[in-house]
Order: C-alpha cells, then structure tokens, then sequence
C-alpha cells in the first residue's frame, strides 16, 4: 500500500463532507484558547484561516511578508468567484460546478475535495456579502453573475475588475476585528524561513523580521501554510514580485510532499513582454472573453503589413480575419479553458502570426461588443436611425461600465486606447494547480502542518477554471480547514504550550542563520536578479506550454549547473541585520533554483498531456492534449531525499466514481 | 533616456536621511517607474553597495504597496495611477528626479524609501469591519436587496488601496479619507449598518491617537489618489460622526 493515504470519508459523495464533520473530533472552547496555531500568508486562505480560528477560540499568530495582511496577492486577482447559487436559473447545480471543475482539470483532481468545493461556493458568496463585500448588482438589487471560461453557465459574482480585491479585505476586515481583540497576533515584515518538527509533528517556525533582521523562533500547535503559488520559477508572471515558494519548499525539505508539480497555468490574456527590463507580465481578466474575441490574420502579408506599422487592424476586413477559437472551438468559442486558449495562441503565433514586433501576441478585439451593445443601448435610449459612431459612443460606455478599470490598466501599460483599437496579448505564467501534498483534511504529510488556497494541489487538477482560485482560497480558509484542523488539535489539548527553545527549534534556528551568512559572504560578482532571469528563461523555453523529454532533460541539467553559479557567483550586498530586499530574493531564488529541477523531473515522469501540462509526444491527430488514464491517472507526490534530482515519487491513485472519465472536447 | 535621480536614503528608522544623486542610462519610455529603479540597483549591487530600498509588490496598481513622492506628488506626475503604474514616457531625456518617501509623523520612515504605514492597520483593527463570524450560516445572499447605486457609492469607496497616498500629500497629514472610505462602504451597506455609530466613533479616535492631522479640505488627497477615492466620503463620515457623538449609548 502507498504511504499516501488521502483520508477521502465512505459514503456518497454527496454526504462525504457533512458526515465527516460529524464524525471528527473537536475542541472545547475552553481548550481552544490554550492551543496556538501559527498561519503563514494572509491571502484569501491564510486571512481567512487566521479569523476563522481566531473566532473560533484558538491563539493565532498570523505571518506575512508584505507590510500588511491586505497586500497579500490574492488582491490582484481580477474577474471574479464562481458559486453554485444558481441564481440566473440556468441549471446550475452543485454537480454540475463539480463536474466542470473535475472536467476542466482534466480529471487529475480528487473527486471528493472537488465535490467538498463545489458544496460550500454558496456558502462563501452568502458569508461575503454579510462582510460587506460590494459584489456587482442589478438594478432590481440582486447579485450580478457573468461567465467564465470552461463553463456553460453563468455562476460567476463579481466586483468590477476588482473582484479579488474585495473578497481579500473582507477576509482582511474579519482579521482586524480578531487582531483588536488580541485574538490573532499579527506579524507583518515577516518571513518564514524554516518549518520546526519537533517529535515528528509540525510544531513552529523560524523567522527573519525583515525589518530589524532578527531571526525569531516561534512555537505553536500546528502550523498552517497559506503561502500562495510558485509561478515567480519562470522570473516574468502575473505574480507578485515577492510571491515565492520559500515557506512550501522549506515544509517540502523537512518532509512534505510537494505534488504535481508540474502542473502550472499558462493564462492566455496577458499584456505581452516589450522587453529585457520587464520585471514581471500583467495580467487582463478571462472575464474579457465575455465580450472580446480572439484573432490574427488569415494572411501572412497582413501580418507583415501590421508588423511594421503600413496596416491597422481596425482596418483588416472580416473576411481576412482568423477567430481561431471560434473556428476551432465553435460550441466554447472564446470562453474555452485557459490552457486550450492558451495553446491555440502558440499555435498561431509559433505558425508567424503573431501581430507584434516579437511575434508573440494575439488580438483581443471589443469592436464587434461595442457595436452590440452600442445598438442596445441606442434602442434603450429611444435613439431612432442612430449614426455608426453614435452607436459606438454608447457602446464605449456600456464596455466601460463592464471593464473599466482593466481598459485603463491596458492603456497606462501600453499606451494604446483598447477602445479604438484591438488590444494585443499573449499568455503568462500566472498560477500553479501544484503544491504542497494534502490529505482530505488539508493535513500533509508532516503531521500537523496543513496547507490551503494555492499552496496546496487539492482542486483543480492539472488545469483551473476562472473564478476558481478565489472560491477555492475561501473555501479552504473559512469552511474546511477550521474544522479538519480541531481533529488533529483535540489530541493536543493536554499538551500545554510548546516550548521555543528546544533543540530542535535552536538547530532549525542555526540552519537559518547558517544560509544568511553564506548568502552575505558569498561576494560574487552576478546579482540575485541575474540568475532569477536565466532560471525563467530555462523553464519558459523548456517547462513552460509545450514540453517534450529532450528539451525537460536539457532543463534538468541547466538548472542543476546554474543553481552551482548561483552559490559560486551570487552577490548578495547589505547587512543581515536589518531591511535588506536583496538579501530576501536570494533566499527565495535559491529555492526557486531546487523546485525548477524538480518540476521538470515531473513533468519529464509525466509523458502524457493533461490540462496545462502538454506533452508534445502525447497529442491528438488535432493538435490536443491526449491523456493516457491507464497509466496516469494519479497524483504525483514527491519526497525530498536530499537533492531536487533524487526525489522519490510516491503516487495517490485517482479513483472517479461519480464521473466518467473523458477526452476533453470543448467543441 | 538618460536621468539623474536624486534620492532620499536614510540607514534605518533612527539614523540621519540624506539626498543622494545618480545616473542611469538608456532608459526605455515603456518602463516602469519602479523597472528603471530596478535598473538603478542592479547597477548598484554591481558595484557592490546597498541598492535603494521601496515598497512596492503587485506592480499593478493594486496592492498598494509602493507608494513614493516623485517630483512633489504622490506616485508621480500622471493622475489616476500608482507608482508601479506610472511609466518612464511621462519623462524625458535629461530630466532631473526627485525621489522623496512619505511624509507624515505617522508614518516613520524604515529605510530609504520605505515607510512604517502599520497605523492604517490599527484603524482598521478599531472597527473596520462588520462583526459576523464566518461560520457561513449567514442569510442567503440575495435576501436583502441593495439598491445598485448603494452598491456601487460602496463599491468605489471599498476600491481604496490602502497606500497613504492621501496623507503624504495633505498639508495637515490627514487621514480622512482612508478612513472616511471604510467608514462610508460599510456605512452605505445594510450589513454594516448596525455598527455604524460604534464604528465611526473608534476608527476616528484610533486616527487620532496615531498622530494624523486633520482635514481642512483643501481636496489634495482626492487629486493624488490613485483609485479617485470622492471626497464625498469625507462629508459623509464627518455626518456619519456627527450623528453618532449626539446619539451614542455612553456604556
């Protein structure tokens, strides 16, 4: 039998959830405020991790690194939270968002955590909305959905372009309320650097105040990661510029299995790269392809024409135009899956279609939406016989009104007006489906350190729908996770406070302080940045939308020799004690540099195409992704045996009961 | 583009702030601010000494992390934008730089360009919320109405970023309209109603016991702001705080 044991409850799937919170243990009150529980990130997981456990009763200690919980990253997500409410009565069900999920993530998730997710989205949107949080509404006062991609309904809720913006200071508001009342013990300025085991169980970590530079010992109970994604490998993503890996990883080397790691999400409707200096990708929303579609010329003459400027695109006739999406995908059209639109968007430009300088960009044009609505409008307006630019006035207004904020993003980034003319874009690195090996009850596989939201790979297989991050983060961070956890603490609760001074926490202590030191002494001549950029480039050219055993073992073996500069040749200037950025990114690129290897050795394991991961050597006679169930069917599960090149597979079989395993069509 | 840039630098939170000048070279217009200061520091490291240290995280315009006083404005000289958002072709070759952190008593400064904004965080914690645990056995969501143009009044008050833009550039260093932004979303809400008069009261005296000034509306802040938080909010909070010191239960 495999070590993995994911602890799915008997049952129906159905009633897997509500029975197994019968059946766990739980903590009386009075017991809860002598446990601690320490929540690394503040995101939409960890701040709402840290207040539910707070309200709850438990002493919470909650840690980010940026200068406030409310900057976690989970801010700058955009287009919306998917819910089966069933609101617009388009058949919308608890199944039937289950069954997207499972499907769009090309059935490598786990049946009863999807089912779980689908089961309490209602619950978050009816929570939020008592919070505060200022969902889009109609003018009949009720909640607004749109729709996403991957999906025949329309079950999303949003806040403008801002959506995730909203839902983060609600969980943030419910933080402050516990912080006031001393409930939660915030940290802010602070950067875990090294999980604590003590007798085999999680019981704290270390560390480094970034802004005295002190190094701090901190115990608790259990600990909860909330860490976020590792996108930031590839160097350029929608990421954050300090979104890192370095709390996942350093929980992954003291024996927490990282799980498909390989599983990374390429997102189509990004701002494409304009050059070297770039120091991160933006992002604009999937909810665009609501209203925006998707083309290149039919011709190469045109493209070359637009290229060096003689042509416009407004000017390009229909009839000259490829929608590839909707000519490939006539049922989804442009609200295919991100890693189908994706790939679609290679294809053409690796095909010399790419209508800018770099070859590398698509256009997303509102023409033909503004035109529509501008006619609705007009007809609402009681205009009669309206000129083609009134129409067009009108129709700016309605697509203002709609996406507003993002129009104005695109413009201050590229200065072009998306109003006149097509925007162009191309797809970035922007969120990771791996992470960190969790049981049912968010535990891995280090007894008593959990892990939820991005950090961990439970929900969306080897591909995410839009809108299901956000779900997912406040899914885990409000509804499971609090609940799974007091199973594990209830055999805590005659334990007593756990001691900071231990032998093991002053060892983890000393490995800390050893890494620093090395990193301040090491005076070599190439920045921190330097090598972040070629580790992005190894793994865009080779771990990124296609892949195939060459180019994944070439990666391998430039990773392994670039992490050797690296520690050679890497200058880290400054002091350790006190605020020194320089310092910071080069404790995270060199885990980075650990976790590149082992993605490609997964994703070299892994010689089928699922989802974002496309192998070259497995697709269909039409260019798509050709899963092979028979061999793999599971979840890969890897073990730190000492160096990122050893690690040890350990695999959770997939069984689906409640749905039929597929090829995917999205035709 | 070629600049010099003249920056402010200051070792720790009670060491001595000094300007320092530099150089940098062949700077694209489709940089951003905060890209050609990135451009600055791996020179800088190159030569082995300390690079500039900032703020900054999303580099979207979201997060509100970066913050900056560029040539006497808050996030520079383009409207509606943050720091991050602000790119090089609003400049041009040969200009002149100055680059200032936030100034306000309330916001000490940490290092170089990096400011100590954890009293936005303490106002919050005062009563920047509506009090509802999030056992999710709340009312279903569409079980109150809210009239759309409620929602939005909230929604464009909900959208501030929390940079403190506003009170680096208010003469009296207020925050008002930080505050009066919260205090007017949940204000404007049915959820946040019921805590309404409580809520203004402690989020105002919080604000006061950091060390912010106060407002004499000169409408700087809603100029500087990059989410065009309407000053609106603050004749609505000061309603708001009106009503609430005449009715409050004393308890």
């Amino acid at each position: 039998m495999s070590v993995l044991d994911a602890k799915i409850p008997q049952g129906p799937l159905k009633d897997k959830w509500t029975k197994h919170k019968n059946d766990i243990n739980v903590v009386n009150p009075a017991n809860k405020r002598l446990i601690d529980v320490i929540v690394v990130g503040t995101g939409l997981a960890g701040g709402a991790a840290s207040a539910s456990l707070a309200e709850m009763g438990y002493s919470v200690k909650a840690f980010c690194f940026q200068d406030s919980p409310r900057r976690a990253h989970s801010i700058a997500a955009q287009g919306g939270i998917n819910a089966a409410k069933n609101y617009q009565n388009d058949g919308d069900s608890t199944y039937r968002l289950f069954y997207d999920t499972v499907k769009g993530g090309d059935y490598r998730a786990r049946e009863a955590n999807v089912y779980r997710l689908a089961e309490v989205s209602a619950n978050i949107i009816d929570q939020c909305v008592a919070q505060g949080v200022p969902f889009a509404r109609e003018y009949g006062g009720l909640l607004d959905n749109r729709s996403f991609g991957g999906v025949l309904v329309s079950r999303t809720f949003y806040a403008k372009g801002q959506t995730g913006q909203q839902l983060l200071l609600g969980a943030y508001s419910a933080m402050s309320r516990q912080i006031g009342k001393g409930k939660i013990k915030m940290y802010n300025r602070h950067e875990m650097l090294e999980l604590v085991i003590v007798g085999g169980k999680a019981r704290g970590i270390i560390a480094r105040n970034l802004v005295t530079g002190e190094i701090e010992r901190h115990s608790a109970h259990a600990v909860v990661l909330a860490s976020g994604g590792y996108g930031n490998v590839f160097f350029l993503s929608t990421n954050a510029m300090g979104s890192n890996v370095t709390a996942a990883w350093k929980a992954h080397k003291k024996g927490a299995y990282f799980a498909n790691p390989c599983f990374t999400q390429i997102h189509p409707t990004c701002i494409p790269r304009s050059g070297e200096y770039q120091s991160k990708l933006t992002l604009m929303s999937e909810s665009l392809r609501n209203d925006g579609r998707i083309w290149v010329p039919k011709k190469k003459e045109d493209v070359m024409a637009i290229r060096e400027g003689r042509l416009s695109p407004t000017d390009l006739r229909e009839e000259d135009r490829d929608y590839y999406l909707e000519r490939r995908y006539p049922a989804f059209g442009n609200l295919v899956p991100r890693d189908v639109a994706s790939r679609a968007a290679k294809e053409r430009c690796d095909a010399g279609y790419g209508v800018n300088d770099t070859g590398e960009a698509v256009y997303l044009d509102f023409g033909s939406a503004i035109m529509r609505y501008g006619k609705e409008k007009a007809m609402v307006d009681g205009i009669t016989n309206p000129t083609e630019d009134v129409i067009r006035e009108l129709g700016e207004q309605v697509v203002e009104a709609k996406y507003g904020n993002l129009f104005q993003m695109y413009e201050k980034i590229t200065d072009d007006n998306p109003y006149k003319t097509p925007m162009k874009i191309y797809p970035a690195v922007h969120y990771t489906m791996g992470g960190i090996w969790v049981d049912y009850n968010l535990m891995t596989t280090i007894p008593g350190c959990y892990a939820a939201g991005e950090a961990n790979f439970s929900d969306h297989g080897a591909n995410r729908l839009g809108a299901s991050a956000l779900m997912q983060g406040l899914a885990d961070g409000y509804f499971v996770l609090p609940y799974t956890i007091g199973d594990y603490l209830a055999g805590d609760i005659r334990t007593g406070a756990i001691p900071n001074d231990s032998p093991e926490f002053m060892e983890a202590e000393k490995q800390v302080r050893d890494q620093i030191e090395k990193l301040l002494k090491n005076n070599g001549s190439k920045s921190v940045d330097h090598f972040h950029r070629r580790l992005g480039k190894i793994m865009w050219d080779h771990v990124g939308m296609a892949r195939n055993g060459e180019g994944l073992k070439q990666a391998i073996a430039e990773i392994r020799s670039l992490r050797d500069e690296f520690w050679k040749d890497v200058r880290v200037p400054g002091k350790a004690n006190g605020l020194n950025p320089e310092l910071e990114k080069a404790g995270r690129v060199a885990d980075f540099l650990e976790l590149g290897e082992l993605m490609a050795l997964d994703a070299l394991h892994r010689s089928e195409s699922c989802g974002g991961h496309f192998r070259e050597e497995s697709q269909t006679d039409e260019g798509e992704a050709l899963r092979k169930d028979d061999e793999f069917a599971f979840v890969s599960a890897w073990e730190w045996t000492g160096d990122a090149g050893e690690a040890k597979l350990h695999k959770e079989e997939l069984t689906f009961n409640d749905i039929e395993l597929k090829q995917r069509s999205y035709k | 583009m070629n600049l010099t840039l003249k920056i402010y630098r200051q070792d720790g939170p009670n060491a001595k702030g000094r300007m320092e000048t530099y150089q940098v070279a062949d700077i694209s217009e489709h940089m951003s601010f905060l890209e050609m200061l990135d451009v600055l520091n791996e020179q800088l490291v190159a030569k082995g000494e300390e690079p500039v240290a900032f703020d900054h995280d999303c580099r979207e315009g979201i997060c509100g992390m970066c913050s900056l006083y560029i040539n006497g404005e808050a996030h520079g000289p383009d409207r509606g934008v943050t720091t991050c958002q602000l790119h090089m072709r609003k400049f041009k070759d040969g200009d002149t730089i100055y680059i200032e952190p936030w100034r306000s008593k309330a916001f000490p400064v940490v290092k170089d360009l990096v400011v100590d904004r954890s009293s936005f965080d303490r106002i919050m914690a005062a009563g920047g919320f509506v009090s509802v645990n999030t056992s999710g056995n709340t009312q279903d969501a569409n079980a109150i109405p809210i009239p759309k143009t409620d929602a939005d009044k909230a929604f464009d008050a909900a959208t501030c970023i929390g940079c403190g833009a506003c009170v680096a550039t208010c003469k009296n260093a207020s925050a008002m309209l930080f505050v009066s932004a919260k205090v007017s979303q949940l204000a404007l809400l049915p959820q946040g109603k019921v805590e309404r008069t409580h809520r203004v009261l402690n989020m105002v005296e919080r604000m006061d016991k950091e060390g912010f000034g106060n407002c004499t509306n000169t409408g700087a802040c809603e100029v500087e702001c990059p989410k065009g938080i309407s000053l609106e909010n603050i004749a609505r909070m000061n309603r708001e705080y009106l009503k609430a010191s005449l009715t409050a239960d004393k308890d």
